[in-house]
This record gives C-alpha cells, structure tokens and sequence, in this order.
C-alpha cells in the first residue's frame, strides 16, 4: 500500500501546486501508480493533458489524500495504464484526439471525441488541418446469428442532448452496449487557454448547464488555491446554498423524469412544479434560474435580500412538506416500483473501480462525497448524511437523491442560521509574475467534479482542465444494461442522467 | 323510400365515426392533461393535426416498396369498415347485418397485419422492433377477444351486434360471465389501441414504442391516415364496449329520427364517460415492462375461457 503514496511523491515535486502536492515521475512510477490505483487503492480522479506533459489526480484510500502525478511526453507519448485501470481508457482516447499524444500500448485505437468532423485534427497542440468528411467508426462485433444490432442516436425522437447507442440484442435482451459520445464537444479547454479570469469562469459554468453552480464553484476553488485567496464567510455560505439549490432543483427534476421514462406522468407534474418553484426562488434570490455567473473567483457576484430570505424559507417549508408525500407516492405506485425496482444493477465493484461518484456510486454502495473528503467550506461545520444503498438498481438510485434532497433542505436551512453579514468578493490579487497551479474537487449533482487550473504570469488562464463526473459514469451504463430488455434502456439512462455536454467538453 | 333511409342511416354513421374519432382523442387528451394540472391543448387539436400533416409533403425512403405505401390506406379502410359496423347510435344499420363481431376482429387483424408489415418494409431497426412487439401482444390479444365473441355469443345467441345489443337491453341481469367479459375486452381495449400501461401514445422514447415505432418512418398524409385509422380504432373499440354493456339509448331498428336523435345524445355521453375514465386510469399508472404485457394480456385472455366456461357450466346445471 505505500506504494501508491511513493509512485505519487516519488519524482520532482512542483513548487506551484496547490491544494495538492503535484509530481512529475518517470515511465516505472507512472506504471506503478496505475497498478496500485487498479488493486484498488486508489481513485483515479482524472487522466488530462497540458499539450505537452499527462497528469494523473489520484485519490490514496489510505491517507485519503490527493495528489497529482505528471509524465513528460517529449516524444509525443506516455505509456498508457488502460491495460491495468480500464477506466482510464476514454481519458487517454480524449487526451489523444485533443493533444495528440499517443498512449502507448493502448488496446484501443480508436478515436473518442474526435470524430473527424472538425476539419482539424489534435486542436489542442499543434492544429492540423484535416477535411470535414467524418472519420468512420468500428463499434465492437456482434456476433452469431441470432444478435441484432440497433443504432439509436445522435437524433432522438425527443429533444434531448445528442449520443450514439449501439445496442446489440438478442431479441429484447440487451447483449452489448456501446456508446459513441463527443457530438457537442465545444473545445472548452482550448477556449479557456489565454482567456482572463473573468472570462475563464464564465466558460466554466457552460461546461454543463444544469450543474452550472458546481463548476463555477470548481473554477473558483481552484483560482482561490493557486492565488491564495481567502473568501469572506458569506460568500461562503452563498456558494453552497446555491450549490444546495442547484442540487435540489436537478434532483427534484430528474425524480419527475424517471418516472416518466416509465410514462407515470403523474409524478413528472408534482415533481416539475416543484422544480420550477426552485428555480424562481433562485431568480428571486441570485437574479438567475440557473445562477449562472453568481459565483466568481473571490467570492460571490449576488447578495441574498432578505426579501429572497423570505422567499427561501417559504420554498423551504414547502418543499419539506412535498418530498415525504412525493417519495410516499413514488413509493406505494406499484406499477412504478414494478419498472424501477432490479432494473439496471451496477455492480458494487464496478462503481469502486472506476470511482464513480454521486448518487449513482452511492446507490451502489461507494459512499464518497466530495463535501465529507477531502471537504471543503463550510460543510465541515454541518452535519448531514449522505445518501446510500447498495442495492445499485434505478429505485436506489432514485431514493438515494430523495435522501440528498432532504439533506440539502436541512443544510440550506441550517446556512441561512449562520448566514453572516460580511463582504461578498475578495479582490483577486494582481498577477503575481510566476505561473501557478490549483486543483478542486466539488460534488455537483452528478457527483464530484475535479478541476484543475494552471495560472500564468499575466494573470489569465494558461491551461484549464474540467472533469464532468460523467467521464466515470458513462461507462457504467454499459455495463448497467446488460442483460435488461431494450425497451428499459431509456429508464436505466434516466436513473443515471449523465451530462453530454460535460463529457463532451 | 326504406332503403334512402336505410342508406342515409348508414351514412350518418360512417360519417359520425369519421367526424368524432379525433374528437375522441382531444377530449382524452385534455382531460389528462387537466388531470396532470396542465391546461392542454384545445380539444380540436387533433384536428388540426391531421389536417396539418395532409398538407405536408410524404418523405419516402429509398428502399420503400408499394406495400410502404399502400398500407396506410389499406389499415385506414379496414378500421373504418370495422368502425361503421359497430352500432353507435343505433342498432339494425344497414352494413350491420354484413357482418358480424368475428368479422370486425379479422378486419381490425388484417389492419394490424398491413401496419406490422410497413413497420418492416423500410427495414430500420426500431420499425422491426415496434412490429415484433406488436405480434407478440396481439397473439395474445387476438384470442382473448375471441374467446370474449364466444362469451357475448353464448349469452345472446348470435354474434351479430345488433341481436346482442338488443338481447342485453331485454335480458337486463348481473351475470359474472359478462363482467369477465367487460374486464376482458378492456384490457384488449387497452392493448390494442397502445395505450398505457402497454404503449404510451405519448412517448418520445423511441426505444420503449410499439405502435409509434412501426410508424416512425411515415409522413405527411401517409401519417394523417394513419393517425386517423388509431383514433377511429379507440372509438370504435369504445363503441364496442358501450353496445355491449351499456346498450341504453341505442335506436332500435327502423325508429324514427327522435330516437335517433336520443341515442346520438346517449353515444356522446357514453364516449365521454368512456374517455373520462381511460384518462384517469392513464395517468394513475405507470407503463408496464414490455414482458410484463403478455401476462396482462394473458388475464384477458383466462377471463374469457372462464367466462365460457361459467356459462356452460351453468347451462348444463
């Protein structure tokens, strides 16, 4: 188990890293850390290129620590760990599309985000030129007669966000499930190269729209680390109670969906409602539905009136009235239960190997939230349970986000107790003249969203790194499926709800 | 001069069919919708969607064969004759005597023959998917409604509508075997028309759709026809139920206009009442897994072997 602690520290360390130690280590170290990450003792948090070296943010099980390990890519490559930690696989397939460095020895050739439609290739470094004409694509066989394979996507019959699903069935039973994802890659890391601060993030909080607040608030941590900047207590505060709203709102929105994906439209009305009573209260309060834009590096950039005090408390005590009869009727709706119940079980294992976060992992057993370990303010001074099950079916995965709706209704309302008086916004400090480095990790929705932000000399933003905690639990649905019927495909993807955009970036 | 009567009777009814199907369908619609606390779109609204899609242009696919685009047409008529025997407002019409309860379902199986095949002749996946789905649930939804003829049959004595009605109007009395019946041809209704918990007319899902599925490659009036043939089979299937079991205020054979009159009123009432209650049990229950339809479908079909074999038990006593 040391090793893992030792293939992490074991090279050059980087002065400007912070929260969290950052290491440049040579090919045997890199191995090794992926080794150890696959036995288990490790979360692999993300995998992402600069242009020029490959990091690695790994979670140790042991010390509970992050730290970030980097391999220079002189000659355009680095080995790759897929072989040993499939999660990595996707990570290393994007790392190539965008930046064009080679993982040696990966199995998997093929390209992810990159679908050559751009008429560009590896845009991140070096951009060459390419015709638009789109890459051909080989999804895995399916073989022996009686598979079928059925081609669902990017265009749905409902407006939805694009995917490709190649299903591979054996009647209604569902053999194989592979995705083909990267239809609304929009280039944001390269967007983010050389933009101002301020600019920076406002692109953050489009990475995925629904989960806004969380990556403004990524994008901030990882600012106020590399610049040492201290926040004021109310801003604090602010940041998680929009984060507790924006947490509530997409869970109460996502219950609703789930059981429309199994046309109990009864429960999408009670649930809509609610959702759309959250989001007003959030325009009451912050001036935005979705309060884009409300969280910026330093601080905060809307003040809570208390005429949205008001407002707050009234949706509070509301919404504490409609979840008991809301999961009451999710609950006693035989019909639904018969759907939810068994549909989709993610294996406890998997969810451990690929770190997969938020309800998703928590209904299968991996209880890991960003807010417990490693933390951040203020939920320290809170107490407040996190969601579990380990059924790892669509009915745990629903009655986990029932649990975090409640909690975060209590958080909200123990926040607004402590709500000081107090500035919003720290003046960031003038560029320092040096390059610096920040790393975040902030439970979204979704699950833990990991940021990481390299600082240079003029202040503005030298390279930007994103991770959608999709990128971990997409692959989890293809293993999900397997084995259900066809016609449940739409229910398992709803309990799962991934972000296109977010992955796609 | 009878046979004018007899003619324009016959007509009225066609037409009324035709006319009301997606009145039908709005007013269900509406309903749920108020019932989901939506205000919902206009109960014309189906109107204006056939006559929308008419005026569009028909994509084709490259590889659609004759069948592709006949079929529309073929399953339109076929529900259409199936609707006109079905007394609505009154008993003893004209067409009513040509054919029996035996014929409507073969009608309404040739019509489900031409769809499932449409479904297939492009050859994109979720057509094939859609007509497998749709072949599994009607050879269970087939017999069940055979096996509730038999049941309607024994009691009456005749398969013809007409003579049912009238025998169920004289021989007002609680029998189990038609409340087996009842529930039976419900659940057939049900299924047959896609509505949830088997099929959702709603959905947007394309890969938990049955009968929208087999019709996602038409457009244009290819689809209007299509559109309309579902509505008038949700009409005609509510028909069906109502001349069965609530046959009050049907017109009797050659009665005059008022009595006419009187059971155009009685019909309204009970399609109403008929759309009322599928949307509420629509919006109380979620949709069942598709496996789970044959088990359902299976009840209809056990309700009507037991229904049969109440009454010969009971004749026999």
């Amino acid at each position: 188990m040391k090793s893992l602690r030792d293939a992490m520290s074991n090279g050059r360390h980087v002065e400007q890293s912070r929260p969290w130690p950052r290491c440049v280590v040579d090919h045997t170290s890199w191995l090794r850390a992926v080794r150890e990450i696959s036995k288990g003792h490790g979360d692999m948090l993300s995998l992402w290129s600069d242009g020029a070296d490959v990091h690695m943010a790994i979670l140790d099980h042991e010390s509970l620590q992050i730290g970030i390990i980097t391999i220079e890519c002189p000659d355009g490559c680095y080995p790759s760990g897929a072989h040993m930690h499939p999660p990595a696989l996707r990570f290393e397939r994007a790392i190539r599309d965008i930046y064009g460095l080679e993982a040696e020895g990966s199995s998997d050739r093929r390209r992810w985000l990159d679908h050559g439609r751009w008429g560009v290739r590896r845009p991140g470094a070096g951009p060459r030129p390419c015709a638009a004409a789109g890459d051909p694509y080989d999804f895995l066989a399916a073989e022996n007669a009686p598979l079928h394979q059925i081609p669902v996507g990017p265009v749905h019959a409902g407006v939805i966000e694009p995917g490709h699903f190649r299903f591979s069935a054996n009647g209604e039973i569902v053999v194989r499930l592979e995705e083909r994802l990267g239809y609304v890659h929009k280039g944001v890391e390269r967007l983010m190269v050389a933009a101002p601060l301020e600019r920076a993030a406002r692109l953050a909080g489009r990475v995925s729209g629904d989960s806004t607040v969380a990556y403004a608030l990524a994008f901030a941590h990882t600012v106020e680390a590399a610049l040492a900047i201290d926040v004021p207590r109310r801003a604090i505060l602010l940041r998680a109670l929009m984060a507790e709203l924006e947490r509530i709102a997409n869970h109460v929105g996502d219950i609703g969906a789930i059981c429309n994906d199994a046309s109990f439209s009864l429960m999408h009305t009670h649930c809509g409602i609610l959702r759309e009573r959250v989001l007003r209260t959030a325009r009451t309060c912050f001036g935005h539905r979705l309060m884009m834009d409300r969280i910026v590096p330093g601080g905060v950039a809307a003040d809570l009136t208390p005429e949205g005090e008001r407002t707050l408390r009234a949706l509070l005590s509301e919404a504490g009235k409609l979840i008991p009869l809301f999961m009451r009727l999710y609950g006693d709706t035989t019909s639904l239960q018969d759907r939810t119940v068994g549909a989709g079980f993610l294996r406890p294992e998997l969810a451990t190997q690929y770190g997969c976060g938020g309800f998703i992992g928590r209904a299968s057993g991996r209880s890991f939230d960003a807010r417990r370990a490693p933390g951040y303010a203020p939920y320290a001074e809170f107490s407040f349970p996190i969601g579990a099950g380990s059924e790892g079916d669509v009915d745990a995965r629903v009655w986990v986000r029932f649990d975090e709706v409640r909690a975060s209704l209590v958080l909200i309302e123990q926040m607004l107790e402590r709500l000081p008086a107090g500035p919003l916004l720290t003046e960031n400090a003038p560029a320092s003249g040096e390059t610096l480095e920040g790393a975040a990790l902030v439970e979204g929705f979704r699950g833990d969203i990991f940021a990481w932000v390299r600082i240079g000399a003029t202040g503005a933003v030298e390279r930007c790194h994103l991770r959608d905690p999709s990128w971990l639990q997409w692959p989890l649905l293809e293993a999900a499926i397997e084995g259900n019927i066809v016609a449940d495909f739409p229910l398992l993807n709803k309990s799962f709800n991934c972000s296109y955009s977010g992955h796609d970036l | 001069m009878a046979l004018i009567v007899d003619l324009a009777a016959q007509g009225a009814q066609m037409i009324v069919v035709l006319a009301l199907a997606p009145l039908l369908l709005g007013f269900t619609r509406s309903v749920k919708a108020r019932l989901l606390r939506r205000r919902g779109p206009s109960i014309l609204q189906p109107y204006r969607d056939l006559l929308r899609l008419l005026r569009k242009e028909v994509v084709l696919a490259d590889n659609a064969s004759w069948l592709f685009r006949t079929a529309p047409y073929a399953i339109f008529a076929a529900t259409w004759v199936a609707a006109a025997l079905v007394p609505t407002f009154a008993t003893g019409l004209m067409f009513s005597w040509s054919a029996d309860l035996i014929a409507i379902t073969a009608l309404l199986g040739s019509a489900r023959f031409f769809l499932a095949l449409a479904g297939m002749d492009v050859g994109t996946s979720f057509g094939g998917i859609g007509s497998s789905r749709e072949a599994m649930f009607a050879s269970l939804a087939e017999p069940a409604m055979i096996m509730i003829v038999f049941i309607v049959s024994l009691i009456a004595g005749s398969t013809q509508l007409s003579v049912v009605a009238a025998h169920m109007l004289s021989h007002l009395e609680l029998r189990v075997s038609i409340g087996l019946a009842l529930i039976g041809l419900v659940i057939v209704a049900i299924a047959e028309n896609g509505r949830i918990p088997v099929d959702n007319p709603a959905t947007h899902l394309e890969l938990t759709m049955v009968h929208e599925a087999m019709v996602l490659e038409y457009s244009g009036r290819h689809l209007a026809v299509i559109e309309l043939a579902a509505a008038l089979k949700l009409l005609m299937y509510l028909s069906l139920i109502a001349c069965i079991f609530f046959p009050w205020g049907l017109a009797p054979y050659g009665a005059g206009p008022r009595d006419m009159a009187f059971g155009a009123v009685a019909y309204a009432i009970k399609l109403a009442v008929g759309g009322f209650f599928l949307a509420l049990f629509e919006t109380s229950t979620a949709k069942m897994r598709v496996f789970r339809v044959p088990e359902f479908l299976g009840a209809a079909l056990m309700l009507g072997l037991l229904g049969t074999l109440l009454l010969f038990v009971s004749r026999s006593l």
